[in-house]
């Protein structure tokens, strides 16, 4: 007869319950160790730096960007779009596998949830410069106005407004509810002072009593429940900013489950890259396990494989149609002037993903590592070949023009990068980083697991 | 094996019960109630299972609010598109009809996963008292951490701590107070 091999433990060793709370709470309550100081010198230095070219975009206007009048979108919204993407991960752990009882996500929820407010907050910082006048960013909402004039609802641009901010909403709410009983941990942790107060006031006086935790349990699982077709929509509208439009190369009916898909796949890419380090620098080794990785490197396969199709269905369809148009756009990103950006982005995106098959590479920390960055490289490469080879030869020839970005631009890519991680960086000296409370209430069967896979094994 | 570490008077009006695991807590807790004392509350540090159905706890209205919110945020937007774009200022995009129902979707959607997420987390908070608070004191510390507390009513002086240590005999407590 068939039996099913158990699988490993999610918690290696025999904890208690003391043991898990401590050993998560251990890295906020000490001294932050020099690794941190150099990381964070080093993400705030070039912060600095993104935030003087986002002063000096504002302050001389989007002219200091490499956009002309055929490439009206480039870097900006590649990385808005990239962004966005990263943050999908985090509702999909936290909403989707909690809907399909994945208990694994329980230590790898709460960083990946913190990961998409961080990533939401740096996307949206691009729409807002990309105007050339921030200030007047409130004529995207629709409010009683003297020149009578509401925002136009059928435009795409203004569903993302809705879509992006309802998002961030419903994640910040999903985060915090999870986080109330973790920061409770933490406020009866410390004995005394401004930190004690800070914690009492944020932890909103929980006690742990039974009621309050049956409403807890029901509030997670059905902010869970529309916060699934939540983060399906939301890179769903993002894709419709492009496939509403009648440019080749955008307008197509794929972009939607084609967009989510590779949002999910960069998402857990970028879980990936930040969990290999954090486990390790937070001695988390014992909850966030190589079982753990690996899991996370199944899902890279098969979104990385959907992103993979989606790519051999737009050539397909391209030549398929007979549109000429098309045909043309698809083929100019093939072997046109940005090739060598499409090639970047097939060979990390295909290529990457594909070689998660193999189990010595998915179990390898320094492999997957290194995956993981590719993966985002591959995909920031998407949306730059999907938005610039679509603009730059559209259909009228005597306006076909290239791209090339400024300093200004590569200083706000490197400046959102180093936002999200010295944010990430902050919130591991802030919050738990593992959800303390979900994983004591998982302790049992995973003690129980660890003690059977023992006996087997003898 | 009673083991009543700490038996000091206090004037609180429950006894409070802690035990290290949540399997000795269930058990006194099914005794407690053969033995008809009023539980006040039961303290824990993560969600225990089988606990709401022995306190009878009642199942949570929350989603129920959450989706009637939810019904009234897509009313209310798809309402207001329509009203915005039928009777407000009538314009035509791309030569759509004004009332461009399918265009409207994807902002309905939103409002109405907004309404229901905001509300169903107020509604938690509401519910359960949560507020913020500096000064805030827990019945113990280490109900956050590894400990599981009941909290027994006095009910007047009938109950007190011999005759709870009576009742539970046999039952692993950590502490009675």
């Amino acid at each position: 007869m068939f039996q099913s091999p158990l699988r490993n433990p999610l918690i290696k060793g025999q904890k208690t319950y003391r043991d898990v709370t401590t050993q998560i709470l251990d890295p906020l309550l000490s001294k932050p160790g020099k690794f941190w100081y150099m990381g964070i010198t080093l993400s705030g230095g070039a912060m600095l730096f993104g935030l003087f070219m986002i002063f000096w975009t504002i302050w001389q206007g989007i002219g200091t960007w490499g956009e002309n009048r055929t490439v009206g979108w480039a870097v900006e919204i590649t990385t808005f779009v990239w962004w966005i993407g990263i943050g999908h991960a985090g509702t999909f752990i936290s909403a989707i596998l909690l809907l399909f009882r994945q208990r694994w996500r329980n230590s790898i929820n709460r960083s990946a949830e913190a990961m998409t407010l961080i990533a939401v907050m740096c996307a949206a910082l691009f729409p807002l410069i990309h105007l050339g006048r921030p200030l007047l960013t409130f004529f995207i909402f629709p409010y009683p106005n003297t020149r009578q004039l509401w925002v136009n609802f059928n435009s795409p641009l203004v569903w993302d407004v809705f879509a992006i901010s309802t998002y961030f909403t419903v994640s910040l709410i999903f985060w915090y509810v999870g986080l109330i009983p973790d920061i409770a941990t933490l406020r009866d942790k410390l004995t005394k002072g401004i930190k004690k107060s800070i914690y009492s006031f944020l932890s909103f006086s929980w006690t742990g009593s039974a009621r309050d935790w049956h409403r807890h349990e029901i509030t997670s699982i059905m902010l869970a429940a529309i916060a699934t077709p939540l983060v399906l929509s939301v890179h769903s509208i993002v894709s419709m900013d492009f496939a509403t439009s009648i440019l080749p190369g955008w307008h197509t009916t794929i972009f939607p489950p084609y967009f989510v898909a590779g949002a999910i796949f960069s998402g857990f890419a970028m879980v990936l890259t930040l969990l290999i380090v954090a486990r390790k620098a937070m001695n988390l080794e014992d909850f966030i396990t190589v079982d753990h990785v690996e899991n996370m490197n199944k899902i890279l396969i098969a979104t990385g494989s959907i992103v993979g199709l989606a790519y051999m269905t737009e050539l397909f369809m391209a030549w398929y149609s007979g549109v000429q148009y098309e045909h043309f756009a698809l083929m100019n990103r093939v072997k046109g002037p940005y090739a060598w950006a499409y090639w970047i982005m097939m060979i990390c995106n295909i290529g990457s993903a594909q070689l998660l098959w193999i189990k010595k590479i998915r179990t390898s920390l320094l492999a997957t590592f290194i995956l993981s960055i590719t993966v985002n490289i591959g995909m920031w490469f998407e949306r730059f070949v999907i938005i610039v080879t679509s603009l730059h030869r559209d259909f009228l020839p005597s306006s076909w023009t290239m791209y090339k970005p400024t300093i200004v631009e590569y200083g706000l890519v490197i400046g959102t990068i180093s936002i999200f991680f010295t944010m990430f960086l902050l919130f591991i000296r802030i919050f738990p980083v593992i959800s303390i409370s979900e994983e004591k209430s998982i302790l049992k069967i995973e003690r129980a697991c660890a003690g059977r896979k023992h006996d087997n094994h003898e | 094996m009673p083991a009543a570490n700490t038996t000091t008077m206090n004037d609180k009006k429950y006894i409070t019960l802690c035990f290290n695991d949540e399997g000795p807590m269930l058990q006194a807790i099914r005794k407690l109630l053969e033995s008809k004392e009023i539980i006040l509350d039961v303290q824990t540090p993560f969600p225990v299972h089988g606990l709401d159905k022995l306190l009878s706890i009642k199942r949570s209205r929350i989603p129920v609010g959450g989706f009637f919110l939810g019904i009234l945020g897509a009313v209310s937007a798809f309402g207001f598109m329509t009203w915005v774009f039928t009777v407000s200022y009538p314009l035509i995009i791309g030569g759509k009809p004004f009332f461009a129902a399918p265009s409207f979707i994807p902002i309905t959607f939103e409002v109405t996963v907004l309404f229901a997420g905001v509300s169903m987390g107020a509604a938690m908070l509401i519910r359960s008292k949560l507020k913020p608070d500096i000064d805030f004191e827990p019945v113990d510390e280490r109900i956050t951490d590894n400990m599981f507390v009941v909290l027994v009513d006095k009910n007047g002086g009938n109950t007190d701590i011999e005759k709870l240590s009576e009742v539970l005999a046999g039952i692993k407590i950590m502490e009675i107070r």
